[in-house]
């Protein structure tokens, strides 16, 4: 399951980050800023309409993340 | 707004202050140099080079850089890229530290401590400062400092970045060190390289696991959650109310920028024409005393009287930078941004760009992707500056009739507010057109934005930005608006006109016939040759317009008290078809000389800032001619 599809505030976990072929350097950017294995994480709202941008806590850490960066985060 | 950088005592050890973006690096920094800097709450607003210089209990002095925050030593924006460089020594003209300075945000151990590791690599000296510790405490986490210190092999020290003396650890740690000796706190080999992509995703999950493991055997495994930015959230994040809220926030600002400064200009105006009656009994009337009422006072006065406005301005736009909001008002006009192929990362510096588009421009480095990062340089000038504050309210005052809407709103303020939108909105029609030039594969524009917790802005900083503020606003009164206007002066009043010449004497001089013939170029659009002599020294700086028609204005009247007010002279002067040209020319008009600067130092040549020069001008002119014929064929020329 990916991070666009998860329930509204539930608590899941960082499966990994599957970057699109053209831009094979958000993997990295996203694990830097925390998107990794293991890492607890909850979306906190997906905006209007469910289409972004979201707001995903990962770890300690609250992010605004569009709605193609949040279906590029795998999680369980 | 210079980089220039700081040289002095190259002898002296230097420590970099490394951190990830809102871990409190700032306010720390302030703490140990007392040199006083922007403190803000949201990512990368630490773009300029900033040294301070500490002076230990042993009276050694050390040099303390703060450098860019990061979130990992793996750089993907320029500003990070700047980080790396330098805590590799490839940084030009800049030395190595000799020591580091980790700082983490209690709040954020996780993803602070990532980083530790990777710095730990690079083989500098490391020492560690646990930030923010009060506020863990209080939200019932207990670090064991000591046995964080043992995980990672390096001391640990902590401090509370906002307390006056929140860095006394630090500063007493520092005096303890032995500087000829820092192997100690040195961990790796000294011969370190900037980790390639392989490497660094190797390292950042190894990391990871160490990182897990740390928190588990400290017994910080578990997430406290921040119920107070949630509970703010869930109003001023709603997908309905959200927008409502930040709408009405921005229009408020307008409104107080109008109707709180009335008192203070009021005060302003009165010292300026209490000081033109004193110089007129004191000095006799030839050309000095010309010089220094028509020319310095009329020209100084006229600017000086819109420094109150400028600093409710920015008064509102450091609230919400420190606050917290600021992110999150990007964050509710993503979907907006990236309607004309932006993100709401550009958000921030646009902002910036209404106090002053040099920090706007210089904050677009933390815009990682470098198609993103041109088009907000491209557009960042559109946004109304602070500088055009004044030419936008001296032409409201003088033909926007005072009058209550309803309730709170008044005319002069809707006004403004319209004004400041139609640069917001003509900033978006270029970005906009700009996309559609743009190839699939530049389109794919990250967000990925940290929402910081919200703090109480605290005064006393506010207090420091504005008082900075005012100081670089009088400094440019007396350094390039003095010159403008004397200059000017000199102009305007030389060559004296022929005996027995009718009409004002201003008419016969150089600037006259520099108006003359601008005014064939500016006549379409409704402007006279008055206001045509004026845009010129308005090219060094926006609000140099205002002086300069007020001294134009002073040496072709022939009332004795010349520094009066410019206001009924141009209401009476001028059509409202002019003015509206006017207003509509300074919407887009052409930048001045500093942004110029700014820009071709940002994108390394001459080519961005002419494109920029170009379309703006062309802008400009299409839209003072548009307005002008409405108006005009409305009947108001």
């Amino acid at each position: 399951m990916n991070l666009d599809q998860v329930e509204l505030g539930s608590l899941y976990r960082v499966n990994k980050v599957n970057a699109p072929k053209g831009a094979p350097q958000i993997k990295g950017q996203l694990e830097d800023i925390g998107f990794l294995p293991g890492e607890p994480v909850t979306v906190l709202r997906k905006g209007l309409l469910g289409n972004g941008p979201y707001m995903v806590r990962v770890g300690t850490s609250t992010f605004a993340l569009r709605k193609s960066e949040a279906s590029m985060v795998s999680v369980d | 707004m210079t980089e220039s950088k700081v040289h002095f005592f190259s002898s002296e050890p230097v420590v970099a202050l490394l951190g990830n973006p809102n871990c409190g690096k700032t306010a720390l920094f302030n703490l140990l140099t007392g040199s006083r800097q922007k403190v803000a709450n949201y990512s990368g607003v630490t773009v300029e080079r900033k040294e301070g210089r500490l002076t230990l209990g042993s009276g050694k002095h050390i040099r303390i850089l703060d450098l860019p925050g990061a979130y990992s030593l793996y750089p993907r924006s320029l500003d990070e890229r700047v980080t790396c460089n330098v805590l590799l020594g490839r940084a030009e003209g800049e030395k190595r530290p000799d020591l580091v300075i980790c700082v983490l945000s209690a709040m954020n151990l996780r993803r602070n401590l990532r980083l530790v590791l990777a710095a730990k690599r690079l083989g500098l000296p490391c020492v560690v400062v646990l930030n923010m510790l009060d506020i863990a405490n209080r939200q019932g986490l207990k670090i064991d400092i000591a046995a964080l210190s043992q995980e990672l092999g390096l001391p640990v020290v902590t401090s509370v970045g906002i307390h006056a003396n929140g860095a006394d650890e630090i500063k007493h740690f520092l005096s303890n060190l032995d500087w000829r000796n820092l192997s100690a706190l040195q961990t790796g080999t000294s011969d370190a390289t900037l980790e390639n992509v392989a490497s660094h995703i190797a390292h950042t999950e190894s990391d990871n696991v160490q990182v897990h493991q740390i928190l588990k055997n400290l017994n910080l495994d578990q997430i406290i959650p921040d119920h107070f930015s949630d509970r703010l959230d869930a109003v001023l994040l709603h997908p309905f109310f959200g927008p409502l809220i930040l709408v009405a926030l921005l229009f408020c600002i307008f409104q107080a920028v109008f109707s709180w400064a009335t008192l203070p200009m009021e005060l302003i105006k009165a010292a300026i024409e209490f000081c033109g009656t004193q110089i007129s009994q004191v000095l006799p009337d030839t050309w000095i005393r010309s010089l220094f009422i028509n020319g310095i006072l009329a020209g100084l006065g006229g600017v000086v009287i819109f420094l109150p406005q400028i600093l409710i301005l920015f008064f509102f736009i450091l609230l919400l930078e420190e606050s917290g909001y600021l992110p999150r008002a990007a964050y509710l006009l993503d979907r907006v941004m990236g309607s004309v192929g932006l993100s709401g990362r550009s958000f921030i510096p646009l902002l910036s760009s209404f106090a002053c588009a040099i920090p706007g421009i210089m904050a677009t480095r933390s815009i990682s992707n470098s198609r993103d990062r041109l088009v907000t340089i491209l557009i960042a000038p559109m946004m109304t500056c602070s500088a055009r504050l004044p030419v936008y309210a001296l032409l409201i005052s003088a033909f926007i009739p005072e009058r209550k809407l309803w309730a709170a709103v008044d005319l002069q303020g809707l006004v403004l507010f319209l004004l400041y939108l139609a640069g917001i909105v003509g900033a978006m029609g270029v970005a906009w057109i700009l996309k559609h030039f743009t190839s699939e594969q530049f389109r794919m524009n990250a967000l990925m934005m940290e929402l910081p917790s919200y703090h109480l802005p605290r005064l006393g900083n506010l207090a420091i930005s504005l008082w900075q503020r005012a100081e670089i606003f009088m400094r440019r009164v007396g350094g390039i608006i003095l010159i403008m206007t004397i200059a000017l002066w000199v102009l305007s009043s030389f060559p004296l006109p022929p005996e027995g010449a009718t009409g004002s004497p201003i008419q016969y001089s150089f600037a006259g016939m520099l108006g003359e013939a601008l005014a064939h170029v500016f006549s379409p659009i409704g402007f006279n040759w008055q206001i045509s002599i004026a845009l010129v020294p308005g090219m060094a700086a926006r609000e140099v317009v205002v002086s300069s028609l007020a001294t134009v204005y002073a040496l072709s009247s022939s009332s004795a008290d010349a520094a009066d007010a410019l206001i009924p002279l141009i209401s009476s002067g001028w059509s409202l078809a002019t003015a509206l040209s006017l207003l509509a020319w300074f919407v887009f008009a052409p930048q001045c000389l500093s942004t110029i600067a700014a820009v071709k130092r940002e994108t390394g040549g001459w080519k961005i800032p002419i494109i920029m020069l170009s379309y703006l001008f062309g802008l400009a002119y299409l839209a003072s001619f548009i307005t002008y014929r409405i108006a005009s064929a409305l009947g108001l020329g």
